[in-house]
């Protein structure tokens, strides 16, 4: 590399951990992301869950003795009552938690009835409070156990029972598809925020406080600047988005629960982490250089975060069109579009369906377009009607 | 003497905005800034341009300094043309103007390196330069101190330390004691005459009469854009103090204009 292009990346480097407000509003994110997700996974658990020592609070009208003898051996005792109106009273006041009103001689009924008379089948009629976290919950199991107790009484034939053993997808599958529907929108969105943290502050900010000009007039050649910067800004985005990333993957588990005991990253091998680091890379020097140029146009930095706005809802459409696009494109072309090639290619890792000559012409094109960005940046920067802007 | 800056026919003009038309009440679209525009500097000498506000100085310094580029004409530092081989000439000239900022989260030691570095300056040579530059100025003890956390004179110095890095043959200094206190300006004046001893050509553009009184050997009358005298400083002022000599060709010009 060319002195010039290093002795800029130094400066942009040394002016950004020289700064320890930048230093921190970079790493912010990463740590941010851990704990909130972190606690609205652990809040919304709890929110949905009930204490396992809760004893819930049940009453019935003609509660017929099969019915009651499976509700005990749930650990759901009922209480026979009369009054209807005032059980429905205490309901509604999340005083009780399930009101049950068995049709008379349930048991009989439930005997005579078949399917094929087109009578209308014995009807229990189950009053709950949808607010109360408890009355749902109680709800849910009582209507579970009534539905499986009707189930075994014209027991004809079983799907899966047992229930054990049946899905053969690999924890791999689970967990890769998992990651390529997550993954690819919110490392588009880490990898924007990062470069839009810091480009505009580099190149509309020193323009704005009149420092471009003083190393303009040195023979330092313009293209050295612009590219001395991108790579700069380049790297320092990454170190935000591998921040926010690490939070992220760090964090998912716990924000989903329980559901995804599978969900976790170790299913990748180097070669993945290797291929998804040059797509990465080569996709924040895209980002950086339309940013930068967008930037450069600008006379101060809130003129240019006004500017890349439209590449953030770009950036973020492209992520959300790969969570339901269904797996990675298999058509080369595609991979020759800019960003959208990105979250193919994101795609194609986490869901272990990568095409590798996609990969290739993905860094291929984003380098491409960079070079290109280069240029323009260094024309731009050459221009005395965008330094001397007024 | 050798001519060491020839500037030959120089134009450069600006198109208006239509809100500086209204402000200005003009129809016209272009402002003519600086309108071929001829004159030489001689090696070892401080050139003065002297004209009021908005007679063009600045754009004409700034054009010489390879920042604007000109409509027509050229100018040749050394002898390399300011349009044809702008990079090179921005390695034979030190160029100071208030407009040029030093980043702020940066010590005045940094910044002499980083530009030594642009300029492409030996680390020995950088190294006694500094040593030399910042004891002559008094920013040794300044050296670790960010530039934010200076004096407005302090960093006046700071620049000028810092545009001159590179030891240029040909230094172009646009309004030089501008905002700076008697002590500073004093500090730049002697410099900017010591340089001279040294062989250096000096440009510098200011309104101040005293100024180009006390500094400069030959001296050049802008207004509106145009070259109006340009010789040396005795001959220019026929016995008369420089002040009343400028309003007589201000008379006489903006007369002609009329």
């Amino acid at each position: 590399m060319r002195n010039g292009i290093i002795t800029i990346m130094k400066k942009e480097l040394a002016r950004f951990f020289g700064d320890k407000r930048m230093v921190f509003s970079i790493l912010m994110p990463g740590i941010l992301i851990y704990v909130m997700y972190s606690f609205m996974g652990t809040a919304m658990g709890d929110a949905f869950g009930v204490d396992e020592d809760y004893t819930p609070s049940i009453r019935s009208v003609g509660m017929p003795a099969s019915v009651e003898a499976l509700l005990d051996g749930a650990a759901l005792p009922v209480e026979e009552t009369a009054d209807t109106a005032g059980a429905k009273a205490a309901v509604t006041a999340q005083e009780l938690d399930l009101l049950l009103v068995f049709p008379e001689d349930f048991e009989q009924a439930v005997e005579a009835y078949t399917a094929a008379s087109g009578q209308a089948a014995p009807n229990i009629e189950i009053y709950y409070n949808s607010a109360s976290t408890n009355s749902t919950f109680v709800y849910r199991s009582v209507t579970a156990l009534l539905d499986a107790y009707e189930a075994q009484m014209v027991n004809k034939f079983d799907v899966n029972a047992g229930g054990e053993g049946y899905d053969l997808a690999t924890a791999e599958d689970t967990a890769g598809s998992f990651f390529a529907m997550m993954m690819p929108l919110l490392l588009m969105i880490f990898l924007y925020s990062g470069c839009a943290a810091v480009a505009p502050e580099s190149i509309a900010g020193e323009k704005e406080r009149g420092t471009i000009a003083t190393m303009l007039i040195t023979p330092i050649r313009r293209s050295d600047v612009a590219l001395g910067k991108i790579l700069a800004l380049a790297l320092i985005a990454m170190i935000s988005a591998a921040s926010s990333t690490v939070g992220t993957v760090l964090a998912l588990p716990k924000m989903m629960g329980g559901v995804t005991d599978e969900v976790s990253a170790d299913i990748y091998g180097v070669q993945d982490y290797l291929l998804l680091a040059g797509v990465i890379f080569s996709t924040v020097l895209v980002l950086v250089t339309v940013i930068s140029v967008l930037s450069a146009l600008a006379k101060t930095i809130k003129e240019a975060q006004t500017y890349v706005m439209p590449v953030m809802l770009v950036v973020m459409g492209l992520g959300i069109v790969g969570m339901f696009g269904g797996g990675a494109s298999q058509e080369l072309a595609k991979y020759c579009i800019p960003l959208y090639n990105s979250v193919q290619c994101m795609i194609g890792v986490f869901s272990f369906s990568v095409l590798p000559l996609g990969v290739a012409a993905t860094i291929g094109v984003n380098v491409a377009v960079t070079l290109i960005g280069v240029f323009i940046l260094a024309r731009m920067f050459n221009s005395e009607k965008i330094i001397f802007a007024k | 003497m050798r001519e060491i800056l020839q500037v030959q026919g120089l134009t450069k003009t600006f198109r208006l905005s239509a809100k500086q038309q209204k402000l200005e009440r003009t129809k016209e679209k272009v402002r003519v800034a600086v309108d071929n525009l001829s004159f030489s500097a001689y090696e070892g000498e401080i050139f003065g341009l002297l004209g009021p506000n908005g007679a063009g100085k600045t754009t004409t310094l700034r054009l010489l300094a390879t920042l604007i580029r000109p409509d027509s004409g050229d100018a040749l530092v050394d002898g390399i043309s300011v349009v044809r081989q702008p990079d090179q000439v921005r390695s034979r000239i030190g160029f100071l103007t208030s407009e040029l900022k030093l980043e702020e989260c940066f010590t005045p030691n940094y910044l002499f390196d980083f530009f030594a570095d642009l300029h492409k300056v030996d680390p020995e040579v950088r190294d006694r330069r500094k040593k030399m530059l910042f004891e002559r100025f008094g920013i040794d003890r300044f050296a670790e101190v960010k530039v934010a956390n200076l004096s407005t004179g302090m960093k006046q110095k700071v620049s000028l330390v810092v545009s001159i890095v590179h030891d240029p043959d040909i230094i172009i200094f646009d309004e030089p004691t501008n905002g700076l206190d008697v002590l500073t300006a004093k500090v730049v004046t002697d410099f900017l005459q010591e340089l001279r001893g040294e062989g250096k050509t000096i440009i510098v553009s200011t309104h101040i009469f005293s100024l180009i009184e006390k500094l400069c050997d030959r001296v050049g009358v802008i207004i509106s854009g145009r070259m109006i005298v340009c010789d040396t400083l005795e001959r220019v002022c026929g016995g008369m103090s420089l002040e009343d000599r400028f309003f007589e060709i201000y008379k006489e010009t903006a007369g002609e204009a009329e």
